[in-house]
């Protein structure tokens, strides 16, 4: 899907400082090689199988298909992973590549924390130090998620520039490993950034949609009518996808988060509302003012909360294949509260944006049909922000 | 081809770097002119990014204070046509990608060429992706300004080939700031670099001292410094101006 360059058609490219040129070369040069070698690839499934716990379930959602009463709703469940969202299944792929390649420390920005927890188990595991770029703001709403990565021997560090977000913690990594390559892997958490991170990170997670092709076509014998997948960066939703591209009987649905609404300021809904730009090491669409400054973005979800997206996503989204629409703070906290209740799965609120496309949509889709829903996490470090939400004060 | 080269043609280049708007426009003309006036022989002006990447703590908050006033780049280019009228000495922007992207790349280098830039600098535009900028940089008479790093290594030769206006040599790893020492070997960077062009080097990231400055510019044909003075301008902010020619004309004298 992508060239030399990390192109996915005028998406991608490099655009970051020459001092890290050779470091993003280098790691592409490791990449292609380890990739194509046998004994990595063996040690990676080990990994995923008996440490992180793949394959992981198809589920089939009776009780909300038959509530819904529309299309058979399947859920892949990434939130069984061990840490407890999709994001290990990239974080072990690069934390054992940076180990082949001599590194001995990893760095890492996270939003909602789940990307930092799973750096920060890969790290323990694997004996190299690790420290986690979080905005201040997001350390606030994912305290949980604070502890969990210091217990687990990271270093958490509180990004105080810009909002505070994801977005600041992105850029905070990114000089960290400007000040600090030889030593130092830049264990990126989504399909976003340089070349060849969003390559890179996208066959990690690609795992995503190859479980769910072969659970699928064992239980119902033919390919889903649609699979759906939240987007902030897009990690989760390019692995959901990404093996489903050529299948084009498949829709692809990416759901983005909409925050207050796409027609308030308070959105990070990028496809919906963004135009094109080049930050964060790529060309891609950006939420931004008419002179190219990066708007401060909002939604409920940390993970979310990013004014950028993948520059894959940006092409499947220039070339149609794949449809991304913008999910309220309000509707994703209904889906969050309608999935505990109603199959007793307690989803992240990341995931919450696609299951809320599920409750809207499937109703309009026939029994006939089949729709795969990707519940990227687990949901429990949302309780006491839900709570609040809702106007209930609890203590983790 | 720009004018850049006449800023080397006064012994070893001072190269003061100020960020437009802060904290007002008003005191950014005095500081250049009080810049130009003690010695400065190009001034790099920056034009803000809400998140410059590439910055330290002390640039990175010059660009908050300047975005706060509502800057934009149209406002810049104004205010540049007027300091041209006062200014002689070559003038190149700094800024980030995206700034020059949303603006139009085509519409932008005109305007540096109506307004009297010479070159820019973006710390975010590698080698591999300066095509789509590049031809039409040239094409206004706008130098494209190359960065090189001390992890450059095999890089160097291809870049400095290319190379236009003059070559900023990054001293240090990391982003820009204030630093006690810098120990990169910048004599064996600027050697290869020399095999490979004659345009002129100059070197920035860290520099504050005058000795710094001294040894810097010994191994090369200019020293940069931002940081430094946009510490003078945070800490006497409309009458920074004045301490800026100040301390130019130290730094100037040193190299």
């Amino acid at each position: 899907m992508s060239d030399k360059k990390g192109r996915f058609g005028i998406h991608g490219g490099q655009y970051i400082p020459e001092t890290l040129m050779n470091a993003v070369i280098e790691l592409e040069r490791e990449y292609n090689h380890y990739k194509e070698d046998k004994a990595f690839n063996e040690e990676l499934k080990d990994l995923l199988n008996n440490y992180a716990g793949r394959p992981s379930l198809l589920y089939h959602a009776k009780k909300m298909s038959e509530d819904l009463g529309g299309a058979k709703i399947y859920l892949k469940r990434e939130d069984l992973n061990h840490t407890g969202s999709h994001k290990i299944n990239n974080v072990l792929g690069q934390a054992l590549l940076a180990k082949k390649m001599g590194k001995t420390r990893l760095i890492a920005e996270t939003g909602a924390g789940q990307h930092g927890v799973a750096t920060a188990t890969a790290a323990a595991l694997m004996g190299m130090e690790c420290v986690v770029f979080m905005g201040e703001e997001d350390t606030k709403r994912q305290a949980l998620n604070v502890y969990r990565m210091k217990l687990l021997g990271a270093d958490v560090v509180p990004v105080k520039t810009g909002t505070a977000t994801l977005k600041d913690a992105v850029s905070e990594a990114m000089r960290e490993w400007t000040t600090r390559i030889s030593d130092t892997h830049y264990c990126l958490g989504s399909v976003m950034g340089p070349h060849p991170f969003p390559t890179m990170v996208r066959d990690f997670q690609s795992v995503i949609s190859k479980e769910i092709k072969e659970e699928i076509l064992n239980i119902e014998g033919r390919l889903p009518d649609a699979v759906v997948a939240c987007v902030g960066g897009g990690s989760n939703a390019i692995g959901t996808f990404y093996n489903f591209i050529e299948d084009k009987g498949v829709r692809l649905i990416g759901c983005e988060a909409a925050g207050r609404g796409v027609e308030t300021f308070e959105t990070a809904a990028t496809i919906t509302t963004g135009s094109l730009g080049i930050f964060h090491g790529m060309k891609s669409y950006f939420c931004q003012d008419e002179y190219g400054q990066i708007a401060p973005v909002y939604s409920i979800s940390a993970g979310l909360d990013y004014p950028g997206v993948g520059p894959e996503h940006a092409n499947l989204h220039d070339t149609g294949r794949a449809e991304y629409v913008p999910i309220t703070d309000d509707e994703a906290v209904n889906a969050f509260e309608y999935l505990s209740r109603t199959e007793g799965i307690i989803p992240a609120i990341e995931s919450a944006h696609a299951i809320a496309y599920a409750i809207k949509e499937a109703p309009k889709m026939g029994k006939d049909q089949i729709m795969v829903v990707t519940v990227s996490g687990r949901g429990d470090k949302d309780c006491a922000a839900i709570a609040r939400y809702r106007g209930e004060e609890i203590y983790e | 081809m720009s004018n850049i080269k006449e800023a080397f043609k006064n012994g070893k280049a001072f190269i003061p770097f100020i960020t437009c708007g802060d904290p007002d426009l008003e005191t950014t003309k005095k500081a250049v002119i009080e810049a130009e006036r003690n010695g400065a022989d190009l001034i790099e002006l920056g034009i803000p990014f809400s998140d410059p990447t590439a910055e330290g703590p002390v640039i990175q908050e010059a660009n908050i204070r300047a975005l706060k006033n509502g800057i934009t780049t149209d406002d810049i280019f104004e205010f540049v046509k007027e300091l041209r009228k006062v200014v002689k000495v070559p003038m190149v922007f700094m800024t980030y990608v995206n700034v020059v992207f949303s603006y139009g790349a085509e519409k932008f280098a005109s305007k540096c060429k109506e307004t009297g830039i010479d070159g820019i600098i973006l710390p975010d535009l590698p080698f591999e992706e300066k095509g789509e900028f590049a031809e039409i940089m040239k094409a206004n008479g706008v130098d494209l300004i190359s960065l090189i790093a001390p992890t450059s290594e095999d890089r160097i030769e291809m870049i400095a080939k290319e190379a236009e206006g003059f070559i900023y040599v990054v001293s240090s790893l990391g982003v820009t700031g204030v630093r006690s020492e810098i120990n990169t070997d910048i004599e064996s960077m600027v050697t290869l670099i020399r095999r490979n062009t004659d345009i002129p080097c100059a070197v920035g990231f860290g520099i504050s001292t005058p000795e710094q400055a001294k040894a810097m510019a010994s191994v090369s044909d200019g020293a940069i410094v931002g940081s430094a003075i946009i510490k003078i301008l945070a800490e006497y902010d409309t009458s920074a101006p004045q301490h800026i020619g100040k301390y130019v004309k130290k730094m100037k004298e040193a190299i």
